[in-house]
């Protein structure tokens, strides 16, 4: 990273945009040539927790795929046609060397199709480090409490090794400080947008997400709130388009295009489950006692509501979108799902049946990160934006 | 994994076959009554199930992925899909779900035609599948009980690490227990465990005897198609119980007889003794056309002598047995040892042994597109087998019960080329370190 | 002589070789497959037999009468079947006027098959007589089928007798003719094939290579047939073997350096390692979908309004190569009118297009374990430059050095290996004769 913090909207926004596109990962291994005793660890969607890898001074790393942006020649030798996008393009980003700076891969238990790239990665990768992390699916929070806190333990404890670093307290709480000031931002930023989204487009807010894959905490955070100051200070025009939640994108990354479609297209984004690894915890982690209780804590008792945690009320469901929709003050959802995507996919009845059941307008859509042609969703969100500024509803 | 398609009946039938059709009718009839006799219905998975554990409670196990499956042979899932379909599901997504969900909607009538009642408690062992935890909150939509989740942790390291296991024996103490214990009005007998658990383990010797059957020549059984049978009451509602023990030692008998005879299994084109080709299989079945599939297989003269669909409701064949000294501890181990739950290199593991042990000629990769548990990764499955031992392998593709998604040209048109390269290395000589170099 | 046939039925193409005793090819033939398979494989054969004595005749008598007079007598040839061809289809369509066009419309519409089918066989004279430019399609249905669709356009309308009306006759009747046995052989019209070249100089030595030709006995020992739709041939069990294994094969006879073989055809691809005696190590298959076969590239010429074969060459001016991330057929035309509209060069599109089917094939032959030396790529979509030139950058790019064989009878890689297998059928003893008999010539 430059050590200059971007001014304006545009440069912020074109320094994130670098970011985003460079395939190669060249932030993150400028980072680790900076001392070479540096290591860096990649973090498949979508929960990861990165406190601990940080606290080791390990780097994570958001591994996203390569959206439409890379030519898939080895990945799709792995995968059969009825399989997502997203392992794809990881495994043609680790088998062409793009990954090579990376000493370990965590793979969350996001659906059966990560879980299985991380024995697959064992297989491809034997010389790294693999970890499938099974993020707790329980009745009860306090069911799982000994459980994760033993899985973040282990998880510390082997991102120590591969550092070479000490496991302690006062590393973990800093990295919980550093994260803690990464979600309020994040935080400050969606809320901004949802206040008054004019200020805030989704296309910028996306790229500006993303560069918190790949750059160091405080880095992110500088960059983001640069972003939010921006924002304040060159406000754009205000349109009179609908407000949409887009609901079902938190695993495989709809194409940029999609995002810029959706919003030319007469809506504006205003709720969004995009890298939802990076506000999983609504809460801060609770200071004094033991740190690993504290994240462990936080992330079974106060997670997001999403389709890749098991949720013990019965009713939660129904009313879901519900809850969103309110908190985002929308008009409307876009069930916006990668195809083939098992979370997403057999969440959405539910979803979309508490929605209706509560009057609210929806519509629903299937992409892949590397989707090229934009019409139909262009036309699907036009109408679906038309017809509730016509009628109220679809 | 009993059928009961039409066709069955004309065709020739084992003695085990028979009697286990008995079983499942008896199973089904004393499920439909359960409202009127008061006991007590658990809707649990396959992978993981607490049969036991279930059954020292008086409460009765019905398995969704069964019916489905049973739908699916009964020519029923096409329609059950369609009606999830229009309900709002994806294609994309799971056909077992759908099938399920569109049989509740279309009346609920189960596998041998008498309905099905309702569930007392939706008990979730989430074992190698994420789709199980989806299909019960959706599942949960459509009934009013109680729901319990059984987190069982994947090994992703290759092994069901001391402090997952004590995990699981936690929350079966502190969940699944007061769960059974409050829908059933019992406490928890954990003699009657114990019992039932060592019936399980007897049932699981003469099973394991059956699969290490196929190791002669020729193999007294199909361990895939003839398979699915032999695992169908052990893998539903039979283990731990006395009709259970029953089956498995007249299976094994049935089967030690074969062996002495020199013969081979049946097959649906007549007992196979002729065997040109001995397979090794990953993947399900395809339901929809089950007996189409296996005669592709048949009349090639191919007989599947090891399987790892027919481990997924356990590796017993591996030494595992569920263990009456340690009844929690064990039903740990057990739900931890489910084929899906073990991580890749696990899987490509098992299947080298496979090939190895039972000096297969090939193995086949039956792909099925609605489970990912399975299907994401078996490429590079593939790939590591042939590398392993030098054999290639061949790759079909299907769904287990969407009839969309069999193409059977297809399918015969790859199975039959697959043999005849077999056939043309063994005549030709075909050294296995020429295969080697190429793939590695 | 003892002669050995392979037979491939493929989805749209029917091919079958013939090879000599000392395994040489002694002649080739194709039709396009239709519903009756038996009788597409029939007439593969019967060409294959007409090659085959043509190329006794060419041996024999090529120094004498020279290789000019031997191409004019082929001509002749192939005119006469094709005059026969044109009666038979004169005579259906003649028989489906009367009984479905409406009274009054008859005699105009009568007046104007005759006037085409007159023309047609004008045309037919001249392009024996050498008058006609360019090339023409192996098959009837096709370069008859062009001639008719440009007369009807033609002669139709201004005497109000619809395009879609002669169209729709041609349509219905042409599958008749296709399905009917008909007489092609070397023997149905040799002797008019002689006269039609008439009493020049040096006729005579080709009338006795003739007559040598005629009775040279072919006796079909054995026979193999192959293909998608091998199931469907009239052969017992032992006659069939899996394209795969064929195709493997023959790619092996043709380069014996082989040990990739990259086939893509219109309804699948095919990756496959031979080892090297032409044995098949490993294979893989495109799934259920058709996405990036052949067939895509037919819909994108359709879609734009050009010949299949005009694609590549068209492909090949771009120099702004467009990214394409989807060959799926069932967006074909979506994607390629929304690419247009964003203002992006055919050229360009298309060269985008033949990469993305090209890494399909990438990821088959990853799959199948790779891409060693020598490569051989058949199948139709090998006679297409862009699709070749994409598919050198790519292997090269991911494999290094590869030698890339591409024969130009590439199209009957499958028949030819199924024309081994019946010689070392018919080696072996195995019960694989086809017909045992003597070919009449």
């Amino acid at each position: 990273m430059t050590t200059e913090r971007p001014r304006t909207r545009a440069d912020i926004v074109d320094t994130a945009r670098r970011l985003y596109e460079d395939l190669e990962f060249t932030a993150v291994r400028e980072w680790l040539a900076a001392d070479p005793d540096r290591k860096a660890v990649g973090c498949l969607p979508v929960y990861v927790p990165r406190e601990v890898v940080w606290a080791a001074g390990v780097l994570p790393v958001g591994i996203h795929g390569g959206g439409d942006r890379l030519e898939i020649i080895r990945g799709d030798a792995y995968y059969q046609s009825y399989i997502c996008h997203l392992p794809r393009s990881v495994v043609e980003l680790g088998l062409s060397g793009r990954l090579d700076m990376l000493s370990g891969m965590l793979f969350p238990s996001t659906c059966d199709v990560i879980r299985n790239l991380s024995g697959m990665w064992q297989i491809l990768r034997p010389e790294v480090y693999v970890r499938y992390v099974d993020v707790p699916q329980v009745e009860h929070p306090a069911t799982g409490l000994e459980f994760w806190k033993g899985e973040l333990s282990t998880i510390y404890r082997d991102m120590c090794a591969i550092a070479g670093t000490e496991p302690s307290d006062e590393a973990l709480w800093a990295a919980i400080d550093d994260y803690d000031r990464v979600r309020d931002v994040i935080g400050r930023l969606y809320a901004l947008r949802r206040d008054e989204p004019w200020k805030v487009p989704t296309e910028e807010l996306y790229l500006v997400m993303r560069a918190g894959e790949v750059l160091p905490p405080p880095d992110f955070v500088d960059l983001a709130t640069a972003y939010l100051e921006a924002c304040h200070a060159e406000p754009l025009r205000r349109r009179d388009n609908t407000r949409v939640i887009v609901v079902g994108s938190f695993c495989e990354q709809p194409p940029l295009g999609l995002i810029k479609t959706i919003e030319r297209a007469g809506c504006y984004i205003v709720g969004d489950d995009f890298l939802l690894g990076n506000r999983m915890i609504t809460r801060p982690p609770e200071r004094g006692g033991d740190p690993v209780e504290a994240l462990a804590h936080a992330l079974l008792f106060h997670h997001q509501p999403s389709s890749v945690m098991y949720e013990p009320d019965p009713d939660a469901k129904e009313v879901t979108i519900k809850k969103m929709v309110d908190a985002a003050r929308a008009d409307g959802v876009i069930f916006a799902a990668a195809s083939f995507c098992d979370p997403a996919l057999l969440d959405r009845p539910m979803l979309r049946a508490g929605a209706e059941a509560h009057g609210i307008p929806c519509i629903a859509f299937k992409f892949s990160e590397n989707t090229g042609q934009f019409q139909q969703f262009r036309e699907q969100a036009g109408t679906f934006s038309d017809s509730i500024k016509l009628w109220g509803g679809a | 994994m009993a059928p009961t398609t039409k066709e069955e009946v004309k065709v020739q039938k084992d003695r085990s076959m028979i009697l286990q059709k008995e079983m499942i009718a008896g199973h089904f009839e004393r499920l439909e009554k359960a409202p009127e006799t008061g006991e007590k219905v658990v809707y649990t998975f396959v992978p993981g199930n607490l049969t036991e554990l279930i059954r020292s409670f008086g409460a009765l196990p019905l398995l969704p992925e069964i019916n489905a499956l049973q739908s699916g042979m009964r020519g029923k899932s096409k329609g059950y899909i369609a009606e999830a379909e229009r309900n709002g599901h994806s294609e994309d997504v799971c056909t077992y779900v759908k099938c399920d969900i569109g049989m509740l909607r279309s009346g609920n009538i189960g596998p041998t035609g008498t309905r099905l009642p309702k569930p007392d408690l939706l008990l979730l062992s989430y074992t190698g599948c994420y789709t199980f935890m989806k299909w019960f909150e959706l599942l949960r939509e459509e009934y009013d009980c109680p729901t319990v989740f059984l987190h069982v942790p994947y090994q992703g390291d290759g092994t069901l690490l001391p402090e997952h296991r004590a995990y699981v024996v936690k929350q079966l103490r502190e969940t699944i227990i007061p769960a059974l214990e409050q829908v059933t009005g019992r406490p928890y007998d954990e003699d009657l465990l114990r019992e039932n658990l060592a019936r399980s383990a007897q049932a699981e010797d003469d099973l394991v005897a059956v699969l290490h059957s196929a190791k002669n020549r020729p193999s007294p059984i199909d361990s895939y198609f003839g398979g699915v049978y032999y695992v169908g009451p052990i893998f539903s509602a039979f283990r731990g119980t006395p009709e259970g023990v029953d089956y498995y030692r007249a299976l094994r008998q049935e089967v030690e007889a074969r062996v002495a005879a020199k013969q081979g299994p049946l097959t649906p084109v007549g007992r196979l003794d002729d065997q040109k080709y001995r397979l090794v299989v990953e993947g399900p079945p395809n339901w929809t056309s089950f007996r189409e599939f296996w005669k592709m297989f048949a009349e090639e003269g191919a007989v599947v002598v090891a399987s790892t669909y027919t481990k997924v409701g356990g590796t017993y064949d591996f030494g595992f047995r569920h263990d009456p000294s340690d009844p929690l501890g064990t039903l740990a181990d057990y739900c931890g040892g489910c084929y899906t739950n073990h991580n890749l290199p696990g899987r490509i593991e098992m299947l080298e042994r496979y090939v190895k042990e039972y000096e297969a000629d090939g193995f086949i990769i039956n792909s099925v597109k609605s489970c990912n548990s399975f299907s994401a990764g078996q490429l590079m499955i593939l790939r590591e087998v042939e590398r392993r031992t030098g054999i290639p392998g061949g790759f079909v593709e299907s769904d287990l019960v969407d009839p969309r998604y069999f193409s059977a040209a297809n399918i015969k048109n790859r199975l039959e080329s697959y043999l005849q390269m077999i056939e043309a290395r063994r005549a030709g000589g075909a050294t296995s370190s020429e295969a080697l170099g190429r793939l590695a | 002589m003892n002669c050995f046939v392979g037979i491939d039925l493929g989805s749209t193409i029917t091919k079958a070789v013939i090879l000599d005793e000392a395994g040489e090819v002694l002649g080739r033939g194709i039709t396009n497959s239709r519903s009756n398979y038996d009788l597409a494989a029939e007439v593969a054969r019967t060409e294959a037999f007409v090659t085959a004595r043509f190329g006794l005749l060419r041996k024999e008598v090529e120094k004498a009468a020279g290789g000019a007079m031997l191409d004019r007598l082929l001509r002749a040839f192939r005119t006469e079947q094709t005059l026969v061809q044109l009666d038979r289809l004169q005579h259906h369509i003649d028989a489906e006027v009367v009984s479905t066009v409406a009274g009054p419309l008859q005699q105009p519409v009568t007046e104007v098959i005759d006037e085409i089918f007159r023309r047609l066989r004008q045309e037919e004279e001249d392009w024996f007589a050498g008058r006609t430019e360019g090339t023409r399609s192996d098959f009837f249905r096709d370069h008859v089928g062009s001639g008719w669709a440009r007369l009807s356009e033609e002669l139709g309308p201004p005497v109000d007798v619809s395009f879609d009306l002669l169209l729709s006759l041609y349509d219905k009747c042409i599958i008749k003719v296709e399905n009917e046995p008909l007489e092609l052989g070397f023997q149905d019209h040799i002797d008019a094939a002689l006269a039609r070249i008439g009493d020049v100089e040096g006729v005579d030595a080709v009338r006795l290579g003739v007559e040598r030709a005629r009775d040279a006995e072919l006796v079909e020992v054995a026979t193999i047939g192959t293909g998608y739709g091998r199931a469907r041939l009239p052969f017992a069990k032992e006659q069939i073997r899996s394209e795969i294994l064929c195709h493997g094969l023959g790619a092996h006879r043709m380069f014996p350096n082989t040990r990739t073989v990259l086939d893509i055809g219109g309804q699948d691809t095919k990756a496959i390692q031979v080892d090297g005696r032409g044995i098949v190590t490993s294979f893989q298959m495109n799934d259920r979908c058709a996405a990036g076969c052949g067939r895509y590239l037919g819909y994108i010429a359709d879609e734009m309004n050009i010949g299949l074969h005009e694609l590549g060459p068209l492909a090949q001016r771009s120099s702004r190569r467009v990214k394409i991330n989807s060959t799926c057929t069932v967006f074909a035309g979506a994607e390629l009118r929304e690419r247009l509209s964003l203002g992006e060069q055919r050229e360009d599109i298309l060269a985008g297009l033949h990469r993305a089917v090209i890494l399909r094939a990438m990821s088959l032959l990853a799959r199948s374990g790779g891409v060693d030396d020598e490569f051989t790529f058949t199948g139709g979509v090998a006679r297409n430059p862009a699709a070749v030139a994409a598919l050198e950058e790519l292997v090269a790019e991911n494999y290094g050095d590869r030698t890339l064989n591409i024969s130009p009878s590439s199209i009957y890689t499958g028949a030819l290996g199924a024309a081994i297998f019946a010689m070392r059928a018919a080696e072996e003893g195995r019960g694989v004769a086809g017909t045992g008999t003597r070919q009449e010539a």
